[in-house]
């Protein structure tokens, strides 16, 4: 079932959670809102879900307006942050409310319960309480909850912050295979771009309640529509440069630039993602640009390299796989040439 | 968040409109009626029955000795807080319990006790009176009751306050020089004061109203042993509605004003704790 | 945290710290909402003892109990002492063989209990608007919920004689009408619902507050309408709160004196409630009598108390465990 949101808007007093936000969900898709606190993601889920209401604009679930629907209407299945499970009832009967609101018989209920906790791999904790259960034998607990009434759309919200690393590992891998056995429309809120990038095939980032981009994890993270979201993925390096004619000039560097075809030369903020950085000894092209390098620090799968820019004293962190290290045998105080294969430069407005 | 949007939750029309139908009845209408009997009395009349000779008196004696017991109570209170808090003794969690008695017995039952503990031949008074100390039925009567009734103010608005301050603060003023008293002074009261004033004003507020505890044991013998809530009732019997009202006003008014007041002090006392 | 505002009243919960609000991020309301204290467990301040020298320390102890026990410990027992001082016959027959000490039990049994549950829906549904919405004006409700706690009871039953009384308000009406409100139980138990009117309300809002509305919310968003949302969900985790505060509000409502002297009429086998018939017994010089009475309302003061502690007790064990809770979520 697709879910569309137009131009909404949300305001608690003078602070704007959203901002006239429209977003396609396509029907059995697993999106991912990204953005960090107070970009207006869980504003925007909760109105999705019905627990918020927006000041402006409209809800549909495949083309059926529900925004003066409440929560109870809509059949969404929401997953709280913090799970909400009901302190005191067993496994059995959080995962059995829905239908027992519905009236559901106990035979058939039985039998439900019994399908999704096989589902999420909890089959013998039907007694449990939730005190007695673990922070990720919770988290299935409420999704399996979430998903007893056989809802439209399932939306989390943050559903891995509070786990552990490894934990949440492998609850986004298993979220993954859920989704795709039972093919329901999800909505997934996290601030962790990991997160977002692993489980989910579309991303929608998010900045000061407006959308800044919306595509696969790949577009994304390549090609950037602002510098929000290029600063918001990933480690990046800022330049100040001037650009003009699909070129950068940074210090004595030219690095090409297809952002920018105009003639006017304009002040602008050059983006370079550590990897995308190359380290020689001697000036391979007209984009190098000298540096001194300041620490080497060895990451595991990758050597994070500081730099010190000569031009305008500007600090730089390149990424290079421990190969390539070792072949410059790098160390600091070395002068070295770095040269950028790719930038994105995003011009900042400014009126005249 | 706390709280939610309206449309999320249910319930919010059935319950507001519940509870302030419910108070409106229960408390605005029987309070108004208390402010609009009195605004029907003149000037001169209202001014009359709460400044003659006999009120005042009532008035002087329940303050006074509202006064009295709130002060002993501090005094008490931080003792009892104090050891209930720092020395562990056989019975400590039974003690700690019964502080809260006073809360939780009836007024007449605390006025019936303590006049007879304290009559000549009761179990106090048989020792009290050959000294000279007249508890029942006197002035030293009520102030005695009075403490009781608001014991535990004091006690349980200190108690929280003295287990939140760490031992490593009176460690680390040793280690700085400061000798036992000095720590105390220094380092352990002042964080007391405000919980301390805290618990005065509220067996003060309490005290001012009571009237369970004291018709027992005052005798309440007008301009000697009557307080302003026994004047009241008898304005009351004598079907002096007019006036009876004006010194309920007055004590109202006076309630009130110490409730702004605990409450700037509470604040206060927020503001300066961690 | 309990308003210290609630000790006004006669027994009330003592002030205390929210764990609760520890536990979870700051949304309680300060100053005049309340909290529930889970005492002394920490040892923070424990420790501290072992820097007083000995001397201060044994006679500071000594000092307290001699309080203690003159200001609490010897009236209690003189209670039962006076009671049951001419044996147990005839303190059976002061309270049962009176007829009019026999009515007076019943007449606290009806309108004690009447107050209270008046109370206690009042209590939830008002807790229940403050705790969970916002709206304009709640503060004024929330000063409004703490206004009878600073009337003093002889005012309390003053404003209940203007309105009701032969020459109050609604005097007239009434008596046209046949209803009789004041030296009548209705009258009564009006007086003490509003003695003890916060009694419940302050108890659950914390409460409500430190729960929080996630249960709730996820069981609306389940499909449960109002109703059940209320009872499968909200009511289980604030029944423990409800029983401490109808605890206090009923250990007030059965000792409530001034105010229901005021307006009773004090006749005596008809409207005279236990502590009524305490004094009543005094007046008379049935000093045995009285204390009979005396006897069981300081009984039920003490099972108040032993109730209190151990629900009190109970929650810090709920505390403990949800503790525990936010450690639990660290793990697979």
């Amino acid at each position: 079932m697709s879910i569309t949101v137009k131009n909404i808007s949300k305001r608690y007093g003078a602070f704007t959670a959203l901002d006239g936000v429209s977003l396609d969900v396509r029907g059995g898709g697993l999106l991912a809102l990204l953005g960090p606190s107070g970009s207006g993601k869980t504003t925007l889920l909760r109105v999705i879900a019905g627990l918020e209401s927006a000041d402006e604009g409209v809800v549909l679930y495949e083309d059926e307006e529900v925004t003066h629907r409440s929560a109870r209407e809509r059949n969404v299945g929401f997953v709280f942050q913090h799970y909400a499970l009901f302190r005191h009832m067993s496994v059995f009967e959080n995962v059995a409310f829905a239908l027992r609101v519905r009236g559901w018989k106990q035979a058939k209920v039985r039998e439900r319960v019994g399908e999704l906790l096989k589902l999420v791999r909890l089959e013998g904790y039907e007694k449990r309480r939730p005190s007695q259960l673990s922070g990720g034998q919770r988290q299935r607990v409420a999704l399996a909850r979430a998903l007893a009434a056989q809802p439209r759309v399932l939306l989390l919200d943050e559903p891995f912050g509070a786990l552990d690393a490894k934990v949440r590992q492998e609850l986004r891998q298993w979220l993954r295979l859920l989704h795709r056995e039972i093919h329901c429309t999800t909505v997934l809120v996290t601030h962790d771009q990991e997160e977002a990038f692993e489980v989910a095939d579309r991303v929608v980032v998010m900045s000061r309640g407006r959308i800044e981009q919306v595509g696969s994890p790949r577009e994304v993270f390549e090609q950037p529509a602002t510098a929000f979201v290029m600063d918001f993925l990933g480690h990046v390096n800022v330049f100040q440069g001037r650009v003009r004619n699909n070129r950068a000039f940074l210090g004595e560097a030219v690095v090409p630039c297809p952002d920018y075809p105009h003639d006017e030369e304009r002040l602008a903020d050059v983006y370079v993602r550590p990897h995308e950085l190359d380290i020689d000894h001697r000036a391979e092209s007209p984009a190098s640009l000298a540096a001194t390098v300041l620490h080497v620090h060895p990451l595991g799968a990758v050597v994070r390299v500081q730099l010190q820019a000569q031009a305008g004293d500007h600090s730089l962190n390149v990424e290079l796989s421990p190969e390539r290290c070792m072949d410059l045998d790098l160390k600091s105080g070395d002068r070295v040439y770095v040269a950028p294969r790719r930038a994105r430069v995003f011009v900042p407005d400014y009126s005249i | 968040m706390a709280t939610v949007n309206q449309r999320a939750l249910p319930g919010f029309s059935l319950s507001l409109g519940y509870s302030v139908c419910y108070l409106g009845l229960l408390v605005l209408i029987p309070l108004a009626a208390c402010f609009l009997k009195a605004a029907s009395l003149s000037a001169a009349q209202l001014w009359d029955a709460v400044w003659n000779e006999r009120v005042r008196a009532a008035y002087a004696l329940t303050f006074g000795a509202s006064l009295a017991a709130a002060g002993a109570n501090a005094v008490l209170g931080l003792l009892v807080a104090w050891v209930l808090v720092r020395y562990p003794f056989p019975g400590k969690r039974l003690f700690d319990a019964l502080v809260d008695l006073p809360f939780a017995l009836p007024t007449a039952v605390a006025g019936l006790v303590f006049s007879s503990l304290y009559v000549p031949s009761g179990w106090l008074g048989q020792y009290l009176v050959p000294l000279g100390i007249e508890a029942a039925y006197s002035r030293l009567g009520i102030v005695l009751v009075l403490i009781f009734t608001g014991f535990p103010f004091v006690v349980r608005t200190v108690q929280p306050v003295l287990e939140g301050l760490e031992a490593e603060l009176e460690e680390v003023a040793s280690t700085l020089g400061a000798g036992r008293w000095q720590t105390f002074c220094r380092v352990i009261w002042p964080p007391l004061v405000p919980p301390l004033l805290t618990g005065f004003a509220l067996a003060f507020a309490r005290a001012l109203g009571e009237y369970g505890s004291v018709v027992f044991i005052a005798g309440n013998k007008p301009f000697r042993t009557e307080i302003a809530p026994v004047l009241i009732v008898a304005r009351l019997e004598e079907f002096a509605y007019g006036e009876a009202t004006a010194l309920a006003v007055v004590l109202l008014v006076m309630s009130f004003a110490l409730l702004g007041a605990i409450n700037l002090l509470e604040r206060w006392s927020k503001s300066r704790a961690i | 945290m309990q308003s210290n505002l609630t000790a006004l009243a006669s027994p009330s919960a003592p002030p205390i710290r929210a764990a609760h609000a520890a536990q979870r991020s700051k949304r309680v309301e300060e100053p005049l909402t309340s909290l529930r204290c889970v005492r002394g467990s920490d040892g923070k301040a424990s420790g501290a003892h072992r820097h007083d020298p000995w001397l201060v320390r044994w006679s500071l102890t000594l000092a307290a109990l001699a309080i203690l026990t003159v200001l609490i410990i010897v009236p209690v027992v003189n209670v039962f002492y006076q009671a049951l001082g001419r044996g147990v016959a005839v303190y059976w027959h002061n309270l049962f063989g009176d007829r009019n000490t026999r009515h007076a039990i019943l007449l606290t049994l009806t309108v004690a209990p009447s107050a209270v549950i008046a109370n206690l829906v009042f209590g939830v549904a008002c807790a229940w608007a403050i705790a969970r919405f916002r709206f304009p004006g709640r503060a004024v409700l929330l000063t409004l919920i703490d206004l009878p706690f600073s009337v003093p009871p002889v005012v309390a039953g003053l404003m209940f004689v203007l309105l009701f009384g032969l020459q109050g308000y609604f005097g007239p009406w009434l008596r046209d009408h046949g209803i009789k409100i004041l030296f009548a139980t209705p009258g009564l138990i009006l007086v003490t619902a509003f003695v003890t009117l916060p009694f419940v309300v302050r108890e659950l809002i914390p409460v409500m507050e430190a729960i929080g509305p996630e249960e709730d919310l996820a069981a609306v968003s389940l499909g449960a309408s109002g109703w059940q949302m209320f009872w499968r969900v909200t009511w289980p985790n604030i029944r423990w709160g409800v029983l401490y505060g109808v605890i206090l509000c009923n250990a007030r409502a059965m000792g409530e004196f001034g105010a229901v002297y005021v307006v009773s009429g004090h006749i005596a086998g008809r409207t005279d409630t236990m502590p009524l018939r305490v004094e009543k017994l005094f007046q008379e010089y049935n000093t045995p009598g009285s204390f009979a009475v005396a006897s069981v309302l300081t009984f039920l003061a003490l099972v108040t108390l032993a109730l209190k502690s151990w629900l009190e007790r109970r929650e810090r064990r709920e505390i403990a465990e949800a503790l525990t809770d936010t450690n639990a979520r660290r793990e697979p």
